[in-house]
């Protein structure tokens, strides 16, 4: 008997109801009475120092408030904030400003208008100081130091390694071949549709309630009551519906500190709304990593050893957000889908004037900047030794038997079948034809490309013993109640910004359960109500929440057991969980549903028995979990324009057990989407002045139903054993294996002319100016 | 995103909206569809003392052909231009264009006189006017007078209409058997300013070889502009790789792209080159009735 | 940090401010507000109808959508007073007497929204788009909502739910739904 809306069903979403009727709550749409506006002057400079900042005329526009400034934040110790990595960052200045872009005073007004009124009238004296964009220069002898405030003197932030440095050294030394390439990945920011943004309200009791764009609830309730000095039971984080967070919505940005501050000092309750150009240049970005690369291997392909070294540009100050021990994530997962037997990486976090972070877009930690890497570096390496980039891949993946693998960099990567994902891809496109029709095409110079990317990614943090996020340690959790009517209610530590745990929350638990998924009714993101759990990003929540969600409902089975068998008088050691019911041994008429045994947990339970039906469970991951899969990219391309159309894209993905098949595509297709987005159209750069070129969406350009390709589909299944019930997780895995793809279908397309890597976005006149240079043009 | 404080005007009749443009001596700006004034009001890089709307004068928005020309009114959307069977089949190169400008909700709003009349480089319908000989009729306080396209474009945002003056027509040569027309634009991404655009019309004589030919370039130079010796060159030739060759080589060198976010400008140069063969050859397939 | 005194009364020196009367969804609202306010603020402030969204501030994203006249247009773009005596339909306005409209309904089927932000404004355009056109390609319905942006859904299951509301709009018992 199977159950409505158990593991693997497509059941529509339960929170599509509202969100088509446009009755979905998002931050901007809550409104209080009394509300009032706060919008924030920002520095034109990345660099300078604050001589004054002239505020009567903006007190005089109608409407106006008041305005906060960074000397009325110092005289509350709130000038400075902890960021996620223990550095500290701005709320408001009070000497200086680090970035374009940065808040510099905070207006308050009864409207909306009047607030953006306020923000013009501001007159800020500003003394332009030297700018710092580029890291490497930053780490010149010389350069302006830009955090006077650091013990050390230095614009090195930290420098991070892993693995065995000699023995890679030599490894690369006595390898036949050995190919580098220097890869740059830009800036992007994640530019989720919805902005961040909060309302702050105190009552009367003085308890403060913040509705807030973000992904991880419990942990900002926890850093307001460190930083803010408020008792952690009188602050109440809600965070609603959100509309798209990718990691955007995890840090602690200014305006949600000075929204607060407001409120306080207002007696009001404050709304921040920022703009969508604030959110670009302002709020955490993504990537910015210059990444040297080294990989070795015999001559005939037998992979040896594989060296990186980074510079990680932050911004003026480390606001990444990452788990406390690594602060270049899980970068270290670069070794991706082989076994090398000698790696090292190395990492130095650089400041420069630009915004901080370092967030994740859609990709774990640092996941998409470790896959494009190795996968980039593979089809160099195939190159080199004059093999097919997919017979290189096949002939060194880790072995299916090999699992659960222990990395040369120190990660246990719980089950995994490379080659089976790469076949399957390979078939569904026909990759022997297109070979062909590549060689046909060549002959006539027509440019066409196939780009592989066969990636392994890591994410579900993680265990107690090396995760934690500001000493929080990344467990997650579920708290299940049955009632008496059999219907239930569970909530989670987590924070659905669409991924519809709604939905797929309530399949776990209806397998588990054996209750119809229409009747679990699933709550996330009210702290007041919810258990803590370190919140959403990272693909998480499936990998150790919904392991929760499994160990919890076993947990009540295990109570509900002893309810059957109080109920059919026999011994708890007599039933068997079957069908979805407890059914005595040999006797399947005689059994007990959930419902039944609900019902009786309040009005007929055992003697010496506690009455009620429900269990908490805070998930402590034994590993992380490792989904993989393999994509096929086939591009054409413009000779004239140095436009790249893409023609197919296939992905094959593994994420293990799918709890739901329509959702679980439908991320795939999203991140795939925003992997297209960096590898040809999404980039950020700073002049040599530090203003931002590309800050609006007038020319941040995301893809539009017209570039994005009719992406195709597949999947195999290899689930992880670690897992309650072998899911590991899928949100980020297309846009941490898309762009190598891309990338390398492009560069596939060009090879003959002798070209072995283009740095992302592949705009077309990165690619005319090669076909121009070879004379192919 | 709040536009800073305005007054606001909404006249019946052209004559009404011509006196407050005249009364607040250059403060005040037209609303037609405000798809791009808006924006820059929002973004506060420009800030009116007034706005008139023009969008509630009747008979602004038309597109008719009578005798001699094909007239479209200003406040005529652009999607209006897409929508109609007219301008389809006797005048492809404004399909084309009106196709690629913005998006599909701009294109509601937005009006075939803004397009034509702000004065943006990187506006896609100024060029066709060049290549298709347009002339704009305009009110003033004194009256109306008629500017050929080609002594509209000054500057960049520097037209020849004065800020007491309002667009209120827009008269191209009506439509002649043996012309064929096209609008080709590259761009980023769909919906995006173009990084070049080109503009081509010809008319062919009963043997074929071309009797006058209009060529102009989109966001290439301050302005749209029209390549008068590449159109010379034109003129007598052959249809064909030859003669299309050269002129793209002429329109080419009248320009003068800024390196930016659209690319640098060694490309955008090369890609004129690209686009113009493009659109002559197109303008010349349905000049003999091909599409 | 300086504060001012909470103003008891709406200070006459704001504004100007114009009547606007607009239809909105059928019913006639109206409201004074000032020349420079938006309609999307129109609608989501003075009418707390805030199934319309914001999702940039340069006219690109088209999470504002609604229908003035029929027409699918950007409400952050438009004034408030440019929709003085016209028709609005928003979000909020497809279902009819509890009924959900195809649009929705395919938009539930297919799996084309996730965060839902961008879904209304994708949902408007889409009933314009298949008024004019419903019969149309794939490619014809790409380039209808390509002033639409969504981070989510790589796009996919949006056509298809556009192609849900079309089939069911065109079918006998859906033909002729507005």
């Amino acid at each position: 008997m199977t159950v409505h809306g158990g593991i693997g069903q497509s059941v529509k979403r339960k929170e599509d109801a509202r969100f088509v009727r446009g009755k979905g709550t998002y931050v901007d749409d809550v409104k209080l009475p009394g509300m009032l506006y706060l919008d924030i002057v920002r520095s034109p400079y990345a660099h300078a120092r604050i001589r004054h900042i002239n505020i009567e005329k903006a007190m005089k526009v109608p409407g106006v408030l008041a305005v906060i400034r960074g000397k009325d934040l110092e005289a509350a110790n709130l000038a400075w904030m902890p960021t996620l990595m223990s550095d500290k960052q701005m709320v408001l200045p009070v000497e200086r400003v680090m970035y374009q872009s940065q808040e510099v005073a905070a207006v308050v007004a009864d409207s909306r208008y009047a607030a953006a009124d306020g923000v013009a009238a501001v007159e800020v004296e500003y003394e332009p100081l030297p700018v710092v964009i580029d890291p490497m220069k930053a780490l010149e002898p010389g350069a302006p130091i830009l955090r006077p405030d650091r013990k050390e003197q230095t614009n090195r932030i930290w420098h991070w390694e892993v693995g065995d440095r000699e023995g890679t050294d030599k490894a690369l030394k006595e390898s036949d071949v050995v190919v580098r390439e220097n890869i740059y990945l830009p800036r992007i920011h994640v530019a989720s549709i919805e902005t961040c943004g909060c309302v702050a309200s105190f009552d009367s009791m003085g308890k403060l309630t913040v509705w807030m764009t973000t992904q991880a609830p419990h942990a900002i309730r926890t850093v307001f009551a460190l930083v803010a000095g408020l008792p952690e039971q009188k602050i109440r984080v809600i965070s609603p519906d959100i509309g798209g967070g990718f990691g955007g919505k995890v840090p602690v940005y200014p305006g949600y500190v000075l929204a607060v501050v407001a409120a306080l000092k207002t007696g009001h309750p404050v709304k921040w709304i920022e703009d969508r150009s604030e959110n670009i240049q302002a709020d955490s970005f993504a990537r910015d990593y210059h990444i040297s690369a080294e990989i070795g291997a015999t001559k005939d392909g037998k992979l040896t050893a594989l060296r990186v070294k980074t510079i990680a540009d932050h911004g003026y100050t480390d606001a990444a957000a990452n788990p406390s021990k690594f602060p270049a994530g899980l970068f270290h997962i670069v070794t991706g889908s082989y076994p090398f037997e000698k790696a090292h990486v190395e990492v130095d976090g650089v400041y420069t004037n630009k915004p901080p972070g370092g967030i994740a877009y859609r990709c774990s930690f640092r996941v998409t900047e470790a896959a494009f890497t190795i996968e980039r570096i593979m089809d160099s390496l195939a190159r080199k030794l004059g093999m097919d980039p997919a017979e290189l891949r096949m002939k060194n993946f880790i072995p299916p038997e090999a699992f659960p693998f222990k990395s040369a960099l120190g990660w246990e990567y719980d089950s995994g079948n490379y080659g089976a994902a790469l076949r399957k891809a390979m078939d569904i496109v026909d990759y022997d034809a297109l070979r062909k029709e590549q060689a046909e095409k060549r002959k006539r110079g027509d440019l066409m490309g196939i780009g592989i990317s066969s990636f392994t990614e890591i994410v579900g943090a993680g265990p107690s013993k090396t995760f934690d996020i500001l000493g929080l340690k990344m467990f997650d959790s579920c708290e299940i109640r049955i009632h008496p009517t059999g219907k239930v209610i569970a909530r989670f530590g987590t924070k659905s910004q669409g991924q519809g745990h709604e939905t797929t929350y309530a399949q776990i638990l209806a397998e588990e359960l054996g209750i119809s998924s229409e009747d679990i009714a699933i709550e996330e993101g009210d702290t007041d109500t919810a258990p803590y759990g370190l919140g959403t990003y990272a693909s998480r929540s499936t990998p150790v929440a919904g392991a929760a969600a499994s160990i919890a409902a076993r947990k009540i089975r295990d109570k509900a057991q002893k309810i059957a068998a109080h109920l059919l008088e026999v011994s708890p050691d007599d039933l068997e969980w079957k069908d979805h019911k407890f059914q005595v041994k040999g006797v399947p008429d005689k059994a007990k549903t959930m419902a039944e045994i609900a019902f009786a947990a309040y009005t007929n339970h055992p003697p010496g028995m506690e009455a009620g039906l429900e269990a908490v469970d805070y998930y402590d991951p034994p590993n992380l979990t490792y989904p993989f899969g393999s994509y096929i990219c086939v591009v054409d391309i413009d000779k004239e324009t140095g436009q790249v159309h893409i023609r197919r894209f296939v992905a094959v993905d593994d994420c293990g057990t799918i709890i739901n098949p329509m959702i679980v595509e439908g991320q795939i297709h999203g991140g795939l989407t925003m992997g297209l987005a960096p590898a040809l159209l999404e980039e950020i750069h700073y002049d040599e002045n530090g203003n931002i070129l590309g800050g609006t969406f007038m020319d941040y350009l995301l893809p539009t139903a017209v570039e994005t390709p009719k992406w195709e589909t597949a999947k195999t299944t290899t689930p992880s054993p670690h897992h309650p019930i072998g899911a590991k997780g899928v949100g980020e895995s297309a846009t941490v294996g898309a762009p190598a793809a891309i990338a390398n279908a492009v560069v596939d397309a060009l090879a003959h002319l002798g070209v072995t890597h283009i740095d992302i976005p592949i705009t077309p006149w990165k690619v005319w100016k090669i076909l121009h240079e070879k004379g192919a043009a | 995103m709040i536009p800073p404080r305005f007054e606001y005007y909404a006249p019946s009749s052209v004559d009404e909206a011509v006196q407050i443009l005249d009364r607040f001596g250059g403060e005040a700006k037209v609303l037609a569809g405000g798809q791009s004034l808006l924006p820059v009001m929002k973004l506060r890089l420009a800030e009116p003392r007034a706005l008139v709307d023009i969008n509630r004068i009747p008979d602004l928005a038309h597109i008719r052909e009578d005798g001699k020309s094909l007239r479209i009114g200003a406040t005529t959307r652009t999607n209006d231009l897409n929508d109609s069977e007219l301008i389809h089949t006797r005048y492809p190169i404004l399909s084309d264009a009106a196709h690629e400008i913005a998006d599909p909700l701009v294109r509601n709003m937005g009006t075939v006189g803004g397009n034509v009349s702000h004065g943006d480089p990187a506006n896609d319908l100024p060029a066709c006017m060049l290549a298709l000989g347009a002339h704009f009729v305009v009110r003033g306080p004194k009256g109306s007078r008629t500017i050929p396209a080609h002594e509209f474009y000054q500057d960049t945002f520097v037209t020849a209409l004065q800020s007491n003056e309002l667009l209120m027509e827009i008269e191209i040569p009506k439509a002649r058997p043996g012309q064929g027309n096209a609008y080709m634009k590259l761009e980023k991404r769909i919906g995006d300013f173009p990084i070049v655009g080109v503009a081509a019309n010809l008319v062919l004589t009963g043997k074929g070889t071309i009797e006058s030919a209009g060529l102009a370039l989109t966001a290439v130079g301050p302005t749209a502009l029209k390549a008068t010796e590449a159109e010379r060159h034109l003129v007598g030739k052959t249809p064909g790789d030859a003669a299309f060759q050269r002129a793209a080589e002429l329109a080419q060198g009248i320009t003068s792209p800024i390196s930016d976010l659209r690319g640098p400008a060694e490309y955008k140069r090369a890609m004129v080159r690209v686009l113009a063969l493009r659109a002559l050859h197109r303008a010349s397939a349905r000049a003999r009735g091909g599409a | 940090m300086v504060l001012a005194e909470m103003p008891s009364a709406v200070d006459d020196e704001t504004g100007p401010f114009v009547n606007v009367h607009v239809t909105v969804n059928g019913a006639p609202r109206s409201a004074t507000v000032e020349t420079r306010t938006l309609l999307v603020h129109f609608l989501r402030e003075n009418l707390s109808l805030t199934g319309t969204h914001i999702g940039c501030d340069t006219t690109n994203c088209g999470a504002c959508t609604i229908l003035l006249d029929g027409k699918a247009v950007k409400s952050c773009t438009v004034l408030a007073v440019q929709a003085d005596g016209r028709q609005v339909r928003t979000v909020e306005g497809l279902e009819t007497d509890g009924k959900l409209h195809p649009i929705q309904e395919g938009f539930i089927e297919e799996h084309g929204l996730q965060c839902g932000f961008c879904t209304p404004g994708m949902m408007m355009c889409s009933v314009a788009f298949l008024q004019k056109n419903p019969h149309p390609t794939e490619e014809q319905i790409r380039r209808a909502i390509s002033g639409n942006l969504c981070r989510c859904t790589g796009y996919v299951n949006i056509v298809k739910a556009i192609q849900y509301a079309a089939n069911k709009m065109a079918g006998p018992s859906g033909g002729g739904r507005p």
